[in-house]
């Protein structure tokens, strides 16, 4: 039986279904990209936040974080899928990848901003209101500049974490490359092997420069002398 | 020009200031010595309201400083040379200088150009001009903070410990800079370890020691007839 597993007929199979296959990574592609971005937008904001000297707004953020955080992204998507349509609200598989995965990694970008700017030294900030600038200012002008470039690897990290999770819209029949690899073997002669070979392959395309640009960036990062021209 | 008025500043319950009462007249430059820990930092820090006073005023020019009007009569009045430079490090040496000029006094790039250059020729680094300050050694990066707080054209310059980070062969340097400002209308508060310096530019020189004002006259008086048993205690250790 070991043998069945990757035999040519499953491959035969599987190439004749190529577009399907496409179709699915490209709605992969396009919920991690606008989960990205809602993520991005939401982990700026919220980082920026959690680093001000507001006690409220700190621990607004702090709640969110910590939800987030610490529940599993299937319970954040069940919910949404299940339970929210019970309160008359419903909304269609992609979206909700949008929306559950993006807050979810939002949480983690949220933390990522927050120690890039608590990373900066005290005397930036300083030198920045003894000049007399504001607070905003000193955040848009000074720190944040600095902090952009210390937290590009993790954030490379957090958007391949962002990339793989999208797989979790397979548990609500998504359309989503991982879904579909699952369903096209079921509804077929099950070539699970190959289906989810190509799949993996697939992420991987997609994660793997992120991982090594974000591995040699910081290498490079190291190597430059602190706050010269990376 | 500045004055304050009964400044008390605790740091959790550790009382760093201890009624500091104490007037910087205009075109004065005073210097503030003493032990580490002593509170001089946290006295020049409170002149900006970089450290605001847990009780007590601080006045700049008259105004009463405030949580709210801090930053509209810092940015008008005073400036600031820190102890690490504190230089902006991703912006090169030009616009570290006319970043604060174009954006808060509204001064158009040209003119804010000009005048960087004028007080870079000032510290005697107009070849550094896009140079980052990474690439600098310690002494001209300092010398560069200088060029920045000379370039807000504020009437104040707060120096903390500005060569206490410094290697050795490098103090010289600075020290000859804020000596030749000294020679300038501009009221300077200087908190220092150099005695010798100290004594070349104060008109007034102010010892503190846990947290109070223990002595203040002029640096004759201070080097050479302190009144207090602190002080001596305190110069025949470093002298």
């Amino acid at each position: 039986m070991i043998g069945q597993i990757f035999t040519p007929w499953r491959w035969a199979e599987l190439l004749s279904s190529w577009q399907d296959f496409a179709f699915a990574f490209l709605t992969t592609l396009q919920v991690a990209f606008f989960a990205l971005l809602l993520a991005l937008c939401i982990g700026a904001i919220a980082g920026v936040l959690s680093a001000s000297r507001s006690r409220i707004l700190r621990a607004i953020v702090r709640v969110y974080v910590e939800f987030f955080q610490n529940t599993p992204l299937a319970i954040q998507v069940f919910f949404v899928y299940y339970a929210l349509p019970y309160a008359g609200i419903v909304l269609y598989e992609v979206p909700i990848g949008i929306l559950c995965v993006g807050l979810y990694t939002g949480a983690y970008i949220s933390e990522v901003v927050r120690t890039g700017i608590n990373s900066i030294p005290k005397g930036q900030f300083d030198a920045a209101e003894s000049q007399g600038f504001s607070y905003v200012q000193t955040m848009a002008l000074i720190i944040l500049p600095q902090t952009v470039k210390a937290i590009l690897p993790p954030l490379a990290n957090q958007c391949v974490n962002l990339i793989k999770n999208t797989s979790i819209l397979a548990m609500i029949a998504g359309g989503d490359l991982m879904y579909f690899s699952n369903a096209w073997a079921t509804n077929g002669h099950f070539s699970y092997g190959p289906s989810y070979l190509i799949c993996g392959l697939l992420y991987f395309i997609l994660c793997f420069p992120l991982t090594h640009w974000a591995r040699s960036y910081e290498e490079k990062l190291k190597a430059s002398v602190q706050g010269g021209k990376a | 020009m500045i004055k304050l008025a009964h400044v008390y500043k605790n740091f959790g319950k550790t009382e760093v200031l201890k009624d500091i009462n104490l007037e910087v007249r205009e075109g004065e430059k005073l210097v503030i010595i003493g032990t580490s820990g002593s509170g001089k930092s946290t006295t020049v820090r409170c002149m900006n309201f970089l450290e605001e006073p847990t009780s007590g005023q601080v006045y700049v020019n008259g105004t009463l400083l405030t949580h709210k009007n801090k930053t509209e009569v810092v940015r008008s009045s005073s400036a600031m040379v820190f102890q690490s430079f504190n230089l902006y490090p991703h912006m090169d040496v030009l616009h570290n200088l006319t970043l604060a000029p174009m954006r808060l006094h509204r001064i158009p790039k040209k003119e804010a150009i000009d005048t960087a250059f004028h007080f870079l020729e000032t510290v005697g680094l107009t070849d550094k001009a896009y140079a980052y300050p990474s690439t600098l050694s310690g002494g001209q990066q300092q010398r560069v903070a200088i060029a920045r707080a000379l370039c807000s054209k504020a009437k104040i310059i707060l120096f903390d410990e500005p060569t206490s980070a410094l290697d050795p062969e490098m103090v010289q340097e600075v020290l000859d800079v804020i000596v030749r400002l000294s020679e300038e209308n501009i009221t300077m508060v200087v908190v220092t370890h150099e005695m010798g310096f100290a004594r070349e530019i104060a008109d007034r020189i102010v010892f503190m020691d846990n947290g109070r004002i223990i002595e203040e006259g002029t640096a004759q008086h201070f080097f050479e007839s302190p009144e207090e048993d602190r002080t001596r205690a305190f110069l025949s250790k470093i002298i």
